[in-house]
């Protein structure tokens, strides 16, 4: 096994901006291999969108607090200051966000951003920046490209601006894709054209790419392996077939069986997770879960459970990982 | 018994066995409307934007409709039509046997009857008002004393598993997502009526939060009899809560049909493509083909013909000539796709030969 | 068929009701230093206008020409004397009472007019929309200064003439301010679910859109309350509005000019006063507006 490409080690990031301090993500261990794609699952407050940011340094300086390292092929990240930190983006790490329109500036042409953002790396004309972002283009399936340089963003349909994104992303060959949530806001048909281009271009070039999303079905498409978190924590991480097909955490299975829909569960109540979302402000002691779990026991609710190995590769949070071998007891439904 | 509209629309075959269909309740038969683009003198002249151009369906009482599409679809804009949130161009809405709009039903009557609850659970609640004032409102325009609006909000906020001495003093911002969705579900069911429109009512919330809204929508309708219209862009979503499901491309109805007819042996190609875009739960079975390529056209230039013929795979040179009626299929609840495939008589390649008489 | 509110057992316990809007509005506004600090300013000199007659050392009108022009620190007169003998710190106490008086009236009185045009202009839309606003616009094309100086000089001088020209010099802006807020509230959400609940289009303005239109239109308008104030001792200095012997500061900018190279400082005083009370009004309202920015 290579040395993994990315490590991210015991991170924690805190806001200070508002009343009160919020602790969006709490103790995260990641590491990702080269070539891999991982995926960030979770909902709104589990801190994946947070974790990815914080890789590319994207929070306000002065009210983060970053604490913990993490390292890119041997680079310390969270050193990294001024023109260091500028080079690093786009060249080691690029990121692709929900929503193309923002990302883009609404006065230039598609084609003039990537240029630039080619130049801003490396030293070539604007002719053979411009070569390069044309066979960027044809390689995300932009078709007539040569024309779609030319345009501007609102003159695009949604799925050719996430293309153009990641066109524009891939322009300085990163080591590594940081994606958002990138087809969230996007159609059905969509979606699923933008996630093939994505693991099809994952392939052709090797990337290693960390992809977030609260949608398990985009999980399961694009990645090789799979952490849930919830309130800022990772608590279930492994192989996808791991993590799919025998999910330990309770949080995992109860995402899971929500999902069940269609077929079998017409006419069924939905086995739904009682409660809401943390409360990232004031987050009780010992699992963040336990407010919500059906097995919650005194041992959850007064101790942060550490990782438990499951199987090679599958860490599991939970203390009471002995009791979901077969998957959550059949509850009350809530409504 | 066979409905006019049936009659109507009958492509020969063996009629099915009368199916026993609860009344209808909502019947909407040619509903438009465009929208002019801004520009040019006066704001005019640019060309219009087809949003809802034909739209026939009927939502039987006691049933969940679900409607889907992309976007440029027009199922948002037919709710607001069906909601008379906005006048349509053309068409009309008859509401259990009496048309909306006229001397019988006027539209004060109407709206008691009909409700929505709309996707931005924020927007959709007076951010000045508390929660049970923004619930107590609906009953009070219809003459109901203030405190027996305000005690039926508190009701409907216990119903709906909202506290009433924790939430009905609170404001708006105060509340989550999904709190803010059940209390407007409160305020639509405030009014008694007896349709609710849910225009991706759920869209914006966690799964986890998004499940027990859809219980609790389920537990709603069986007690207090209910109909719903429920739009969505998740295709899952709409399986598990519909009865009949209808999908709509561009302004106009591909295809309705019993749900689990529609999503097995769907017959109209754009809902094949949209059920081909349903992810994988299988890591080993990875979706290794998009059903279909390019972006959901613009509704401002709609292809002649058939509006999906231009990214079809079975498309010839009749679909983009002759615009193709909603075509009875087989089954025992009404099933129609608006397609010449579907349709003996179109003179497709792919359609169904006429069967002897 | 559906439930009657006896069905459903509620426990009678009292609910707990979250403090309103304007409530937490003040709260916000109140942890604020720099806008207390204005309004602090503003209450003070809102204060010694009213109270003027009682705190004035001496008699405004009253001047000796033997001691006309002094420099503050003058005894008997801590600020000085005008270029008519008069004490100036009277002058300026009184002078607060008119340039108040000139500043708050006429954009209250816009207040009134232009946020009736432009709510009915954004909420029925359509050709009464474009009719009102296009009219407003052509007021609104007029420079301010201008506009108040041509209508003040139809009207001629004096008080109640120089209050009409600046209610109208302001009616346009808050109109269009009133519009734009109306039409983006109109399309909320919650507007279209009072509606679909049957609601008369009256009963909607009155519940609906005004609670949460006046507020803005009136942080607005009070960003205007300093320009009304300069705007008014614009025209005094002119000739216009305010006429001698009134004590208001623009006035009297105009007459101490003569003293502007034998006695700056004296010269200077009306000029500060319009400052500190402009700057006064304009960090209150940042403030206002600050605190009623209420996000979830």
């Amino acid at each position: 096994m290579s040395a993994p490409l990315l490590e991210i080690e015991r991170l924690s990031v805190t806001f200070s901006g508002g009343k009160k301090l919020v602790r969006a993500v709490d103790g995260v261990d990641l590491s990702l291999g080269r070539g891999e794609v991982l995926s960030l699952l979770g909902e709104s407050g589990s801190g994946k969108s947070v974790t990815l940011r914080t890789v590319l340094r994207l929070h306000n300086e002065r009210r983060t607090k970053v604490e913990g390292s993490i390292r890119l092929d041997g680079t310390d990240v969270l050193a990294l200051k001024g023109r260091a930190l500028t080079d690093f983006r786009g060249k080691e790490a690029a990121m692709i966000f929900q929503e193309p329109m923002l990302a883009f500036d609404p006065v230039y042409t598609v084609g003039q951003q990537i240029v630039e953002a080619i130049r801003q790396h490396e030293q070539v004309t604007s002719a053979e920046g411009r070569k390069r972002a044309l066979e960027l283009f044809e390689r995300v399936r932009i078709p007539s490209p040569e024309r779609r340089l030319d345009a501007y963003p609102h003159e695009m349909s949604g799925g050719m601006r996430q293309r153009a994104m990641i066109a524009l992303a891939l322009a300085c060959r990163p080591k590594v894709l940081l994606a958002d949530e990138p087809t969230t806001a996007l159609d059905a048909t969509v979606q699923v054209q933008i996630l093939l281009l994505l693991r099809e271009l994952q392939r052709e070039l090797g990337l290693s790419v960390i992809f977030v999303t609260h949608d398990i079905g985009v999980a399961v498409e694009v990645a090789d392996r799979i952490a849930v978190m919830y309130a800022g924590r990772i608590v279930e991480i492994g192989s996808v077939r791991d993590v799919i097909r025998t999910p330990r955490h309770p949080y995992t299975l109860g995402l899971l069986s929500t999902r069940g829909h269609g077929g079998g569960l017409s006419g069924d109540r939905l086995p739904a997770i009682p409660g809401s979302p943390p409360d990232l402000t004031a987050l009780p002691p010992g699992c963040a879960f336990a407010p919500r779990c059906q097995l919650a026991s005194d041992v959850c609710r007064q101790a942060a459970p550490e990782a438990v190995t499951l199987a090679p590769g599958h860490l599991v949070r939970c203390h009471r990982t002995a009791d979901t071998v077969k998957g959550l007891p059949k509850a009350a439904v809530t409504s | 018994m066979l409905s006019a509209e049936e009659i109507d629309n009958w492509n020969g075959g063996t009629p099915p066995a009368p199916a026993k269909l609860p009344p209808a309740l909502l019947e909407v038969s040619g509903l438009v409307k465009h929208f002019p683009l801004k520009g040019g003198l006066f704001g005019r002249g640019q060309g219009v934007v087809r949003a809802v151009d034909g739209v026939d369906f009927t939502v039987y009482t006691g049933e969940t409709l679900g409607i889907v599409g992309e976007s440029g679809c027009g199922k948002s804009t037919t709710a607001r039509l069906v909601m008379q949130l906005i006048r349509p161009d053309d068409g009309r809405i008859v509401f259990d046997g009496v048309d909306v709009g006229g001397p019988k039903l006027p539209l004060k009557g109407y709206r008691a009857q009909v409700q929505m609850v709309f996707q931005d659970s924020y927007a959709s609640l007076n951010p000045r008002m508390t929660i049970e004032e923004s619930i107590a409102f609906g009953p009070t325009v219809h003459g109901v004393s203030q405190s027996e609006a305000v005690a039926r909000a508190r009701a409907l906020l216990d119903r709906v598993g909202l506290a009433p001495q924790r939430f009905a003093g609170r404001y708006p911002h105060e509340l989550s997502g999904g709190q803010r969705q059940r209390v407007n579900i409160a305020r639509a069911l405030a009014l008694k009526p007896r349709v609710l429109i849910l225009d991706e009512a759920v869209s914006a919330l966690d799964k986890s939060v998004e499940a027990q809204v859809l219980n609790l929508l389920l537990d709603l309708k069986d007690e207090y009899g209910l109909t719903y219209v429920f739009i969505s862009h998740d295709l899952e979503v709409v399986r598990y809560m519909s009865d009949r499901v209808m999908v709509m491309y561009l302004g106009k109805v591909a295809e309705i049909g019993p749900t689990e007819q529609l999503y097995r042996a769907s017959r109209h190609p754009y809902t094949t493509a949209l059920l081909g875009s349903l992810l994988s739960m299988d890591p080993d079975r990875r979706t290794t083909e998009a059903p279909l390529a390019g972006d959901p056209p613009n509704p401002i230039n709609p292809p002649p013909g058939c509006r999906f013929h231009t990214r079809c795979r079975s498309a010839e040179a009749l679909c983009s000539e002759k615009v193709p009626g909603p075509t009875r299929i087989d089954g025992e609840a009404p099933h129609y796709a608006a397609c010449h495939m579907a349709d003996r008589t179109s003179g497709h390649s792919r359609a169904p030969a006429r069967s002897p008489v | 068929m559906l439930f009657a509110p006896a069905d459903v057992k509620v426990p009678a316990v009292p609910i707990e009701r979250s403090p309103g809007y304007w409530s937490t509005v003040w709260r916000r506004f109140s942890r604020d230093p720099v806008a207390m600090a204005a309004l602090a300013v503003i209450v003070l000199l809102i204060l010694v206008a009213i109270f003027a007659p009682y705190l004035a050392p001496a008699d405004p009108y009253r001047g000796m020409t033997l001691r006309r022009l002094r420099p503050p620190g003058t005894e008997g007169y801590p600020l000085g004397t005008d270029e008519l003998g008069r004490d100036m710190l009277s002058r300026l106490m009184y002078g607060a009472r008119l340039s108040l008086f000139m500043g708050v009236t006429p954009v209250f009185l816009a207040l009134f007019i232009g946020a009736a045009i432009g709510i009915t202009a954004g909420y029925v839309g359509g050709w009464v929309n474009t009719i009102l606003m296009r009219t407003m616009d052509v007021f609104f094309a007029f420079p301010s200064v201008l506009l108040a100086i041509a209508l003040s000089g139809a009207l001629g001088a004096g008080i109640v003439n120089g209050l009409i020209s600046l209610t109208v010099v302001f009616i346009p802006p808050i109109a269009r301010v009133a519009e734009s807020v109306t039409t983006s509230i109109r399309t909320r959400d919650y507007v279209e679910a009072a509606r679909a609940s049957g609601a008369s289009a009256l009963l909607i303005i009155r519940k609906h859109v005004l609670g949460n239109v006046l507020g803005p239109i009136f942080v607005y308008a009070m960003s205007l309350i300093a320009v009304s104030m300069i705007l008014a001792s614009g025209l005094s200095f002119l000739g216009l509005g305010v006429k001698p012997p009134e004590p208001e500061w623009g006035l009297m900018l105009n007459t101490l000019r003569t003293a502007m190279y034998t006695q700056p400082l004296l010269c200077a005083l009306p000029g500060v006063m319009i400052f500190i009370t402009s700057i006064s009004f304009n960090l209150l309202t940042d403030g206002l507006r600050s605190a009623m920015d209420i996000k979830a």
